[in-house]
């Protein structure tokens, strides 16, 4: 990642630790530090929640006082295919108890490569019936590993 | 004597038919592993062990380890032919042995490559054997203050070497604590960390963090990219890989450079191989009579760091095996993968299973030479592989992935855990945030707890009984010093260089 965009991802990244220090630290405090046969389940927590906490601030502190820095752009293409392609997944994994496992993974090899790799799509097609078919008969049949279902039963 | 005696043991195991089917299964998942740019032994070892849970553990470390070295010997392949190393312990190969195919030289180089990952990997075995039972003997003599100390010194390790800030490696490290105190506490029943939620009660299982921060993160950040990378042609028949006389006596002190530094890099908690093919570059150069020629196709500049990314395999065991603390994120899962089959990594793991130790490390021998065979005259045949199209490669990883987690539990809730961690091992990638300190941490977490309360608990209450024991007081020390190691200008200036070009 360039300069500029590494920067505020270091300032933004270091807030976002910064808070889970803090809820780190108020949970721990709820339960017992150190009891009569020895240290709580609070103990071990406590430490590295205010360790996390003082190191996010040094990232926070030492971010600003270097300034913003301006550097190339982000590249909102290549972040687009990555958030795209799990965003892809996601909706995937949502599909799994409606449709089973096959016919979603088919969807989703369909779409990566339609869409996010613009094969023709009597390819995409072949590739995503190959793979679903290949993973159904590979390791529910041959291996017995169980895919998900949906409610066709496979 | 009790070595060789175990050793006899071990090959009595290791060539079992049924295992020496998983040692070529996994050299040879390995290697094609090793040429796929993008698909590292963490992410493919972390997809597969929950396929490995209804197998014969012999068997089942046996393959594990051979995909963890195989791919060594793979990614020499596509730092030679595509300059794109196949594994990031190849990245110093491309150096020389791109330039090396560019000049027409693609056959000896990729040779030399098989030949020193043979001669170093073998040697970074017989360390091993040699190595880890005193170790372990050594070991038992620990207690809890001793493993919190030793373990600390790893983390410490890890978080220096991992990635250029300091500050970053451990916070990683420390998130990769959090996830690992998620759970029921075993000591007091209390749940931690649960957000309400039942499945959570039971923790977050290692094998979905690592298949998410591994094998999805790399998928999505290899996912940006639409072009692919060109193959230079690959020299056919075996007569035309292999190296010359010459070159041959040009790499006698790359063979043992290689070897040695290797191990002891594997060794070294946080070492990895990566740092193992660069200082042994770096070596390599330093002593040669035409260093001014490296990085123009020179031979020693391939075999040096291939023979050291493979020796390390062998030193990385050593501290996984005697100690039970993982170097590196491959051996947290090898670790994990241990523990998930019922075994206990540490000082007696030896001697309550010479058949897993020795049946390992003779299969280890064997392994080397399948790998021997299949990268001198089969290499043009896996260089094939590279011709698989990404559209196809990468949605059969998102697929494995799914139903490696997928199997472990049967839980949707896992798979929704799996996107989440996706999506945070691309997010570190972006931002800089090394992933090895986060699945050292969730390895590291559990135990490192439990020594610390255990030693408090022998203590009652008093901290000062980690640094009044001369064992753990020394480790203690040496893990403080390693994290200062930044604010030293020079060391730090050496640290970064062996990054960058690592």
């Amino acid at each position: 990642m360039e300069d500029g965009t590494r920067k505020s991802g270091d300032l933004w990244s270091g807030v976002a630790l910064a808070a889970l220090g803090l809820y780190i630290i108020i949970q721990a405090g709820q339960w017992e530090y150190l009891g009569p046969e020895g240290p709580g389940p609070g103990f071990f927590p406590l430490w590295y929640g205010v360790a996390m906490l003082a190191l996010s601030a040094l990232l926070i502190v030492s971010n600003l006082r270097r300034g913003y820095a301006r550097g190339n752009a982000i590249d909102w293409t290549k972040l687009g295919r990555a958030f795209s392609t799990w965003f892809a997944l996601a909706v995937s994994v949502a599909l799994f108890k409606p449709l089973g496992f096959v016919i979603s993974f088919a969807l989703l090899t369909y779409f990566i490569v339609a869409v996010m790799y613009r094969r023709p799509l009597k390819t995409a097609a072949l590739v995503a019936v190959a793979s679903a078919g290949g993973f159904y008969l590979v390791f529910d049949r041959a291996l017995s590993v169980p895919l998900p279902v949906g409610v066709l039963g496979f | 004597m009790e070595i060789i005696a175990g050793l006899l043991n071990g090959f009595a195991v290791a060539l079992e038919p049924a295992n020496l089917l998983w040692c070529f299964v996994g050299v040879l998942l390995g290697t094609v592993v090793g040429i796929l740019p993008g698909l590292g032994p963490p992410a493919t070892i972390a997809m597969l062990l929950p396929l490995t849970f209804n197998m014969n553990p012999a068997g089942a470390i046996i393959m594990l380890a051979g995909i963890y070295y195989g791919a060594k010997y793979g990614g020499s392949t596509t730092s030679i032919l595509m300059n794109v190393p196949g594994e990031s312990a190849s990245v110093v190969t491309c150096l020389d042995g791109y330039q090396m195919a560019r000049k027409g030289r693609a056959g000896p180089a990729l040779g030399i490559a098989a030949i020193a990952s043979f001669v170093a990997g073998t040697v970074g075995v017989l360390g091993l054997m040699l190595v880890a039972p005193p170790i372990a003997k050594f070991a038992l003599s620990f207690s809890s203050p001793e493993y919190f100390a030793l373990m600390s010194l790893g983390l410490a390790l890890v978080v220096l070497l991992a990635g250029r800030s300091i500050v970053k490696a451990l916070l990683a490290a420390l998130v990769g604590l959090w996830i690992a105190s998620v759970g029921t506490d075993l000591f007091s029943g209390t749940s931690r960390f649960a957000f309400g939620q039942m499945e959570l009660l039971s923790g977050i299982d290692f094998v979905v963090v690592a298949i998410g921060v591994f094998a999805l993160a790399e998928v999505l950040a290899n996912m940006e990219a639409r072009e692919e990378a060109q193959l230079l042609p690959v020299p056919k028949g075996l007569k035309n890989l292999l190296p010359t006389m010459q070159d041959l006596k040009d790499c006698r002190f790359a063979f043992v450079n290689g070897s040695v530094i290797g191990f002891l890099v594997g060794a070294l908690p946080g070492g990895g191989s990566t740092i193992a093919s660069f200082l042994s570059y770096g070596l390599e150069k330093a002593v040669s009579p035409r260093r001014e020629q490296f990085g123009t196709g020179v031979i020693e500049g391939v075999a040096a760091p291939e023979g050291a990314n493979n020796s390390e395999t062998g030193g990385a065991l050593v501290p996984l095996l005697t100690l039970g603390i993982p170097g590196s994120g491959t051996t947290a899962i090898l670790l994990a993968a241990l523990v998930l089959w019922g075994f206990k990594p540490g000082p007696l793991f030896i001697p309550e299973h010479p058949a897993l130790f020795w049946g390992l490390v003779a299969s280890m021998y064997i392994g080397n030479v399948m790998l021997l065979i299949l990268n001198l005259p089969l290499v043009p045949l896996f260089a094939q592989v590279l011709r698989m199209p990404v559209y196809v490669l990468y949605p059969l990883i998102l697929g494995v992935s799914m139903v490696g987690v997928y199997s472990v539990s049967g839980s949707m809730f896992d798979l929704l855990l799996l996107m989440v961690f996706g999506l945070l091992g691309y997010l570190m990638r972006k931002l800089d945030y090394p992933s090895a300190p986060l699945i050292l941490g969730l390895a590291l977490g559990a135990g490192m707890e439990r020594a610390l309360r255990q030693s408090l608990m022998m203590s009652e209450g008093k901290l000062s009984i980690l640094v009044s024991r001369p064992i753990s007081t020394v480790m203690l020390s040496l893990a403080v010093l390693v994290l200062l190691i930044p604010m030293f200008g020079k060391l730090n200036a050496w640290r970064l260089r062996a990054l960058e070009q690592g």
